[in-house]
């Protein structure tokens, strides 16, 4: 038994499967580590800008709570100056307006201007707004005590909570007023979460049902028969790849659908509608998404194809899956917590040549308009199918399929 | 014309020579057997013939037709059938031969291939059983059926009828007799020694993948003043 044992572990621990895992394991790490520094950032204090436009006594207060857990990047009476300093490095200006003071010593709730900033609508881009809602939270326990210990009568409910906010989200060129940058995530959720997923889901089955079924191919010699009748190289690379290219589609919408119920069993139906906001797409985008997607398939297939050709046979093919399931993987977390904006320029560059990543990012892309990036993704992913492609047909039409790739002095026998 | 002409032929796997210069022809009606050793290069041989491996030097051609310069050519009027060769196994019996013929012509012609197929197969009722159920020698019975249906005018075939029980070795053996009429050949290997003093109408016997002996059965069999070929062979390669 034991020798069992030993043999079966010898089949699967190779090198390139324990390369694959540990690739996996420090993938896990980073992304830890990406989503634990936001986790800091709460607990720093946020930057913003303020501007002052009263007068009276509460508004100091206010500052004075502000400057202690703020860092505060510009005060001042001038709007614009105010939103240049934070579009350095904040993420929101809040405006103090005239009637702060004057309205809560009239019983009336008074209002911040909050003016958020936001980078991207990525899972990350957002988290630190939190630091900036406690604040207000802080100003607001601050002046209901003085309200209260200095015996100013008003209303009770308004002594209790005597600021408001209100939110308006800047992204990008879009102005979104009336929303917390939370709720603006949480109705882009199905951009940020669902699909990145349900496209690494996609690829996973089909890229892995592809390079199992070279596998078995080779070790059933099925593929000795299919390559000795009268069919056009092309014609098996071309009908390998659109077979398994449907069968990816219906995976994609079987969990697209599975998931929306999903997920829409979980967000609270909300009152924003994305056409009010401009975030709407037309036809001509739901055309340019899908496009994406499908290309994006069939380049992953391909590339997938051509990993399969390495494969000796079924259980072999099994270890080849890992550098697919990567690919898939590093784009959705990216995806999934960054906009493409917000990214380094290193990390873009990968996630722009990784082909699964177009169609993650293609429906956020096109909501804020970034054509360059989605017609830029699409003929990249064009050009990189039709170039495996041809190197497919070239594989296919020599005899490496049959003979294996043999590197100096080892030949494997096919 | 011969129905196959190879001359010269080497192939090297990387550093190791299977085939080192073999020359043979076949013509129209014969029955033409590699024997020889394990690893002697009789499939590498085969494989090369069926266009499935690049040629290192040498020449082939099937019915005229140059196998390096038209391989798509030589794959039009060739049936390859692989040693140990499988089916899809997600398929039915029946399926896998439709899936086949469809390759080879529509319509009333594909109807053709098909029933010659089912009655060269000879499963019966298990025909429509998925594969995956399907014991070796069924298998093998479906896989012949796949190559010799489609009328190729060479049928190369590797190992025609290892791993069938007797009756069903000889009904196959009787098949391919059949089928070698009209202006048709096969390339067959084989380890059988009756089956191939049966069958063919001449053998080559290879070792380290060189030609060492050939002839017919009979002619070998006097040559070396042995009752069987299997005698001949151990005499040989021995
Ligand atoms: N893909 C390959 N890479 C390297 N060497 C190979 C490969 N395929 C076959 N060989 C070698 O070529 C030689 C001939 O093999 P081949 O399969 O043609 O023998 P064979 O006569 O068919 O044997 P058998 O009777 O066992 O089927 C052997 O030494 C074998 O190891
Ligand atoms: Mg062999």
């Amino acid at each position: 038994m034991l020798n069992i044992i030993k043999k079966e572990i010898r089949e699967l621990l190779t090198p390139a499967s324990i390369a694959s895992m540990v690739v996996v394991a420090v993938i896990f790490a980073l992304v830890g580590q990406m989503v634990g520094s936001p986790m800091n950032e709460i607990t720093e204090k946020p930057s913003i800008g303020v501007v002052n436009q009263d007068e009276g006594l509460f508004s100091q207060t206010a500052i004075a709570v502000i400057n202690e857990n703020a860092e505060v990047l510009y005060l001042g009476e001038d709007r614009d100056a105010g939103w240049e300093k934070v579009q350095e490095k904040g993420i929101a200006l809040l405006v103090i307006p005239e009637d702060f003071s004057s309205s809560i010593l009239e019983g009336r709730p008074a209002r911040i201007e909050v003016n958020w900033l936001l980078k991207g609508t990525g899972l990350m881009d957002n988290i630190s707004s939190v630091a900036v809602t406690g604040l207000i939270q802080m100003i607001n326990t601050s002046i209901s005590e003085e309200l209260i210990s200095g015996g100013i009568e008003i209303p009770p409910e308004v002594a209790l909570s005597p600021v408001g906010l209100s939110e308006t989200v800047f992204l990008k060129d879009k102005v979104i007023p009336g929303v917390s940058p939370e709720a603006l995530s949480g109705l882009l959720i199905s951009q940020s979460v669902t699909i990145p997923i349900v496209i690494m889901m996609m690829v996973i089955m089909a890229g892995s049902t592809v390079i199992s079924s070279m596998g078995l191919e080779k070790e059933s010699k099925t593929l000795e028969t299919l390559l000795s009748l009268p069919i056009r190289r092309r014609d098996i690379v071309i009908g390998k790849l659109a077979g398994s290219a449907a069968v990816g589609l219906i995976m994609a919408v079987i969990y697209m659908l599975g998931f929306n119920y999903y997920m829409e069993s979980l967000t609270v139906s909300s009152s924003i509608d994305l056409g009010a906001l401009g975030l709407s797409l037309g036809m001509g985008d739901y055309l340019l998404v899908g496009l994406s997607i499908l290309l994006s398939l069939f380049a992953g297939l391909a590339l997938c194809l051509l990993i399969g050709t390495f494969a000796r046979d079924y259980k072999n093919a099994q270890t080849l899956i890992f550098p697919v399931t990567i690919l898939a993987m590093v784009p959705m977390f990216l995806v999934m917590f960054k906009d493409f904006g917000t990214l380094s320029l290193l990390l873009q560059v990968i996630l722009f040549i990784i082909p699964f990543s177009h169609p993650m990012m293609a429906m956020r892309a096109l909501m804020f308009d970034n054509y360059v990036l989605v017609i830029g993704g699409i003929a990249y992913l064009a050009v990189f199918s039709i170039a495996i492609t041809l190197v497919l047909t070239k594989i296919f039409s020599s005899d490496r399929l049959l003979v294996g790739w043999s590197w100096p002095k080892r030949g494997a026998k096919a | 014309m011969n129905a196959l002409e190879v001359k010269n032929l080497v192939k090297d796997y990387g550093n190791t020579k299977a085939v080192k210069g073999i020359s043979f022809d076949i013509a129209e009606g014969e029955i033409f057997g590699l024997i020889g050793p394990n690893g002697a290069g009789k499939t590498t041989t085969l494989r090369l013939v069926a266009t499935l491996l690049e040629i290192t030097s040498g020449s082939i051609k099937v019915f005229g037709i140059d196998a390096v310069k038209d391989p798509a050519g030589v794959r039009k009027i060739i049936s390859y059938l692989p040693e140990e060769a499988g089916a899809y196994k997600n398929l039915k019996g029946r399926q896998y031969l439709e899936f086949i013929a469809n390759f080879f012509g529509d319509g009333k012609e594909k109807e053709e291939i098909l029933r010659r197929g089912v009655q060269i197969a000879g499963l019966g009722q298990r025909l429509d059983d998925k594969i995956e159920r399907y014991s070796k020698g069924m298998l093998r019975r479906l896989v012949v059926a796949r190559a010799l249906m489609v009328e190729p005018r060479l049928a190369i075939l590797d190992e025609p009828t290892a791993g069938l029980d007797v009756l069903h070795a000889q009904e196959i053996r009787r098949i391919i007799k059949d089928f070698v009429r009209s202006g048709r050949a096969v390339l067959l290997s084989s380890h059988n020694m009756l089956e191939v003093e049966f069958l063919c109408d001449r053998v080559a016997l290879i070792s380290e993948g060189m030609i060492v002996e050939r002839g017919t059965p009979q002619g070998l069999k006097e040559r070396y003043k042995r009752p069987n070929l299997e005698e001949v062979f151990v005499e040989v390669v021995g």
